[in-house]
């Protein structure tokens, strides 16, 4: 049986139906969820996917944290069940308190809207798990605020418990520590700034996104058959 | 005419309706990098002013606020200011309060238009 993945959807996000598609593409049933809805019932994880939930009015983030389905997802991820955010997700993540850190405007203040090359740091984790480290993806950025900042204890921390998970070779927004992607304590919950489901076809330039799609697939069901693709690493 | 009941709870009412207005301002923490603060400081010599170093980019808020006193008033816009206006990872706060207009005792309302020292909000 396909894993099945919930899709958070805030007014504003714009990513969903990419990342529906890029789920289903690496082999999972992958459904959307309102974030007026108060239960994430029956998923075997969830995505907050990228855009501008509530109009990123504040700083992005931080009204989608008071979204009905931010205490499910919290309580989901508090119970061991596995989130990803992307690029916006990753923003309401550390915003409601699910990841360290948070991102503000990018060094150089000019929207980014480019394919990196990013190396996977670390193999421990939901979206990483059976990925070699050190390899090396090209995917896609697309945003104005992912300059990750934190303060040195929790940097310090993050390297001792080996919690970056992402980092890119040449970084392009001031991130400190070159951080493109972290992951919480029980490495359960990831956060990224890069687009991995705008990675899923050649058609679109890298089909890299699929090597941590896949990863994610295997890690929320190990039965599950990996996507060939998912293989490559 | 009010029983002396209906007076009584409507006097709490108005102590409790004492209006305040409050400031906050929200900028990054020391230490933390504020592209746009340096954006702004390297624009500056182009329209020859010179000078002009330290520049930090922040937000302002104002809003009133209904408390007993000034005190409480100033508790409450804090945990505005702590829990929402300012992400504590990177920003801090600075809070000021001040007395507004109170509202009218005995039923006379509000005043809809209370006074205000500053200039409109944008």
């Amino acid at each position: 049986m396909a894993p099945r993945l919930g899709v958070v959807v805030f007014p504003g996000t714009n990513c969903e139906h990419d990342a529906v598609l890029a789920l289903e593409r690496a082999g999972a049933r992958a459904e959307l969820v309102w974030h007026g809805d108060r239960a994430v019932r029956g998923f075997d994880g969830l995505i907050v996917p990228g855009g501008f939930a509530h109009g990123d009015y504040l700083r992005p983030g931080a009204i989608a944290r008071f979204s009905p389905v931010m205490t499910a997802v919290s309580e989901f991820a508090a119970s061991g069940g596995p989130v990803v955010g992307i690029c916006n997700g990753f923003q309401v993540l550390t915003e409601a308190g699910l990841l360290p850190g948070a991102l503000q405007k990018n060094r150089g203040l000019r929207f980014l809207c480019t394919t990196v090359a990013t190396r996977v740091e670390s193999s421990d984790s939901v979206l990483t798990r059976g990925v070699a480290a050190g390899t090396v993806l090209q995917l896609p950025i697309n945003h104005f605020e992912g300059n990750y900042t934190c303060d040195a204890e929790t940097l310090a921390m993050l390297r001792s418990e080996d919690r970056v998970v992402l980092r890119y070779t040449d970084n392009p927004n001031g991130s400190v520590d070159d951080i493109a992607g972290v992951c919480n304590e029980s490495r359960t919950v990831v956060g990224l700034m890069p687009h991995p489901e705008r990675a899923t076809d050649p058609l679109i330039g890298s089909v890299d996104g699929l090597v941590l799609l896949g990863a994610l697939l295997r890690s929320v069901a190990p039965g599950a058959r990996p996507p060939a693709a998912a293989t490559v690493a | 005419m009010q029983s002396p009941i209906v007076r009584l709870v409507r006097g709490v009412t108005a102590a409790a309706s004492s209006r305040f207005s409050v400031l906050v301002e929200v900028r990054l923490r020391e230490g933390i990098a504020d592209p746009q603060g340096a954006t702004i400081e390297r624009a500056l010599p182009a329209l020859g002013l010179s000078g002009v170093t330290d520049l930090r980019a922040g937000k302002s808020f104002r809003f009133d606020i209904a408390a007993t006193d000034e005190a409480s008033a100033l508790a409450q816009a804090t945990e505005v200011a702590d829990r929402l206006l300012a992400n504590p990872v990177i920003e801090e706060s600075s809070v000021s309060v001040r007395p507004t207009a109170t509202v009218g005792s005995d039923g006379a309302g509000a005043d809809p238009d209370p006074g205000r020292d500053e200039g409109p909000g944008a």
